[in-house]
């Protein structure tokens, strides 16, 4: 095998390889990337049995073939050599190394028979539809920080996408909880999306599946069956096992009837939470909500280390009420609102207490509160 | 100080007709033996024997069960005539203590040798029991001073002495040896102090890694480790051996949830709460599985204990039969921080807990038997 191919391209397609392998690995293949050059394109392939990646870029074929090498050490090469610049990659099969030319830099890595590299096998999917990367990009964005890492509710360790009935039809929805927080994202449900088995995309996926969907113009074609999700841009396919297990029916976790309202302005809320947070220990982050008249206390009280007050303007015009959080998912809730203000809607400061954006009921946040 | 085999000699304290009897302590026949007096040692019983192996020994031994509410009390005791000698006193546990009794001299008018002959004399007119003392320069010298002539011991290690008392000393001598850093050291061609001595301190380090700055330390009789009496618990735990090993999830689960309550009923009188669950199990051959889960918040709450403790067991699949079982808790915080989020996928979470706290209060007021859950009779 040996191509050329330029420095950023190459870049591009190892760097989302290396993210890919894991980095403690007892099996030495699935630290490589499988390189493979056939007619005018490359394409690398990383896995770690779970995710697949496979990135096909331009290059010059000057002979044909496929190799394997470490993808950490080829990224850290890569990315070290000077912009702009032409990469010429060589196996040698007879001594089993790749060259990897680039000016007057060269290097020598060693490299692992192609035929071992495990390949993810095909699956049917049900399920086929296109997607705006910016619409995905708002479901997975907007869910992912309540993604669960408790490995005994190991099926809450990603983000459940599936259709579901919102008042106004069908819609595309993604939920994520750790069973503290919850997000319930929906967008409009894209054409052939129906019948769509739900899924829960491991959170590697979704981190994986964020760098596929900058650009704005992009389309992303979603595949989806019952063991599988495959996310494709003309470039890049990302294809994952999904997490087998039952995802629990958040539906009653969302408060129905909580009636007393709140509305602030996000990033006001935000910016005061995390000030009175300062004093508190990093534990046990409790902030306390006094709530009167159209007048929010926010308050902290840490006996060891110290206590802090702040008093905000807010819209409110029910009775007096008392409850506590935890900083850090007030601060995460409340970072998700871009256009308008946000809207508490309370029960009592035992029960659990949703978040929307003005009167969007396309992403809702509940949080439990915490006894303060 | 260490107490001459503390828990039988309180036992033989309260019933005279123990006296002259090898006495071991320690649960039905299928447990081991805790602890064992000195008449049973000379038999050949030792701590942590399996039971039915002491009693081949020692077939006409007394086996007492331990009262731990007494032996704890009677602790209490020596430790008030400890805190007469020094503010500072560490106990190991119930029946071992270092005290740092340096500058007490002036104070108290006698050497610490003479002081604490008159607190092993005190011991055993006023309370009942013998112990044996060390007295030397450092904890880890007289650790092993008060192991060399039990019971009714006293020895003394000089700093002058130190390395020639030590030289021909075995190494498992160092507390913290056990059978796989021993067999580690000798294949290194270390057996005794002797040999340690040859090593030079970059030679110890890379062969042993951390261990080996304290052996190269310990070689030399040094240890620079302070005696505290401030010395934080670090866990809770508890463990209880069967009597019939077993595979029946049932009756396991019973243990998981007894030693589970039992965990958390000393968090909750300790005032504490653990971050870190641990499920410990002894299969029938003897190997043990440990297993931990980080929680999301601390708890003293036996349910929340329980099942994380369960998860953990569900995890471990089936590999028993299993002999033993332990539940712990550890990374302690104040019970403040303890149990303040709910749960929005378990809903019920809250009223179990309320459910423990009325059970808690009932107990408080007519006994700990008062109530109980009916999985604790599994």
């Amino acid at each position: 095998m040996k191509l050329s191919i330029e420095r950023a391209t190459l870049l591009k397609a190892v760097a989302q390889a290396q993210s890919v392998v894991e980095r403690r690995n007892t099996i030495p293949i699935l630290a490589n990337v499988l390189i493979e050059a056939e007619g005018s394109d490359a394409t690398f392939r990383a896995t770690d049995l779970d995710i697949e990646v496979v990135d096909k870029a331009p290059a010059q074929v000057e002979r044909a073939g496929a190799t394997t090498v470490s993808a950490v050490t080829l990224n850290e090469i890569v990315r070290k050599l000077p912009d702009g610049a032409l990469v010429t990659l060589t196996e040698d099969s007879a001594s089993g190394r790749l060259t990897i030319e680039a000016g007057r830099s060269n290097f020598s890595l060693a490299t692992l028979p192609k035929e071992d590299f495990p390949v993810m096998a095909s699956s049917d999917y049900a399920t086929n539809f296109s997607a705006d990367a910016p619409t995905l990009r708002r479901l997975f964005d907007k869910s992912k920080f309540a993604i669960s890492t408790e490995e005994t509710r190991y099926y809450l360790n990603g983000v459940y996408m599936h259709v579901a009935d919102a008042d106004g039809g069908k819609v595309l929805r993604c939920v994520a909880t750790d069973g503290h927080r919850l997000a319930r994202i929906d967008a409009d449900l894209p054409a052939d999306a129906d019948g769509m088995a739900g899924v829960i995309v491991p959170r590697k996926t979704v981190g994986e599946l964020r760098k596929l969907l900058d650009d704005d113009d992009m389309k992303i074609a979603v595949s989806v069956s019952e063991t599988k999700v495959r996310f494709a841009t003309p470039e890049i396919t990302l294809t994952s096992k999904v997490i087998d297990g039952t995802f629990p029916d958040y539906t009653r976790v969302i408060p129905q009837g909580n009636t007393r309202k709140l509305e602030v302005d996000a990033s006001e809320f935000a910016k005061a939470v995390d000030r009175v947070a300062t004093v508190s220990s990093e534990r046990s982050r409790a902030v306390k909500l006094q709530l009167d008249e159209d007048r929010l206390i926010l308050s902290v009280n840490a006996p060891d280390s110290g206590a802090a007050e702040e008093e905000l303007a807010v819209a409110y015009g029910d009775e007096r009420l008392e409850i506590g959080f935890n900083a850090k998912y007030l601060l995460e809730i409340a970072s998700q609102v871009d256009r308008e203000n946000a809207v508490f809607m309370f029960n009592s400061s035992g029960d659990p207490t949703l978040m929307r954006e003005g009167n969007d009921t396309s992403a809702v946040y509940v949080v439990m509160p915490m006894r303060v | 100080m260490d107490c001459d085999a503390f828990y039988a000699s309180v036992e033989k304290r309260d019933n005279p007709d123990l006296e002259g009897k090898p006495v071991i302590i320690g649960g039905g026949r299928r447990g081991v033996v805790s602890t064992c007096c000195y008449i049973a040692r000379i038999k050949g019983v030792r701590s942590a024997m399996p039971m039915f192996q002491a009693l081949k020994l020692c077939p006409e031994a007394v086996i007492v069960r331990g009262r731990m509410d007494r032996y704890v009390e009677v602790s209490r005791q020596v430790r008030t005539m400890m805190d007469e000698l020094t503010p500072t006193v560490e106990p190991l546990s119930l029946d071992e203590a270092f005290m740092d009794l340096t500058g007490t001299a002036k104070l108290h008018g006698a050497p610490p040798a003479v002081m604490l002959a008159r607190l092993t004399k005190r011991m055993s007119d006023e309370i009942g029991i013998t112990g044996s003392i060390g007295l030397s320069h450092n904890k880890f010298l007289a650790k092993v001073a008060s192991d060399l002539d039990k019971p009714r011991g006293f020895s003394v290690i000089g700093a002058a002495e130190t390395t020639d008392f030590l030289r021909p000393k075995p190494v498992r001598l160092i507390w913290g040896i056990g059978p796989a850093a021993q067999a580690s050291l000798e294949a290194a061609g270390i057996r005794t102090f002797d040999d340690l001595l040859r090593w030079d301190r970059r030679d110890l380090n890379d062969r042993f890694g951390s261990m080996g700055e304290r052996l190269y330390a310990l070689a030399r009789g040094e240890d620079a480790r302070r005696v505290s009496a401030h010395t934080p618990v670090k866990g809770l735990s508890n463990e209880t051996t069967f009597h019939d090993d077993t595979n029946d999830t049932d009756i396991l689960d019973g243990h998981i949830w007894r030693m589970a309550e039992k965990v958390s009923g000393r968090a909750k009188a300790k005032d504490k709460a653990g971050r870190v669950v641990t499920l410990k199990l002894k299969r029938a051959n003897h190997k043990l599985l440990s297993k931990r889960q980080i929680l999301h918040q601390p708890t003293q709450l036996a349910d929340t204990i329980y099942r994380t403790a369960r998860g953990l067991f569900d995890q471990v699949g089936d590999q028993g039969p299993y002999r033993l079982l332990g539940v712990g808790i550890s990374d302690l915080v104040p019970a403040g921080d303890a149990d303040r989020e709910g749960d929005l996928l378990d809903p019920d979470a809250g009223k179990r807990a309320e459910a423990e706290r009325a059970a808690d209060a009932i107990r408080e007021k007519f006994g700990t038997d008062a109530i109980l859950k009916g999985r604790a009779l599994r």
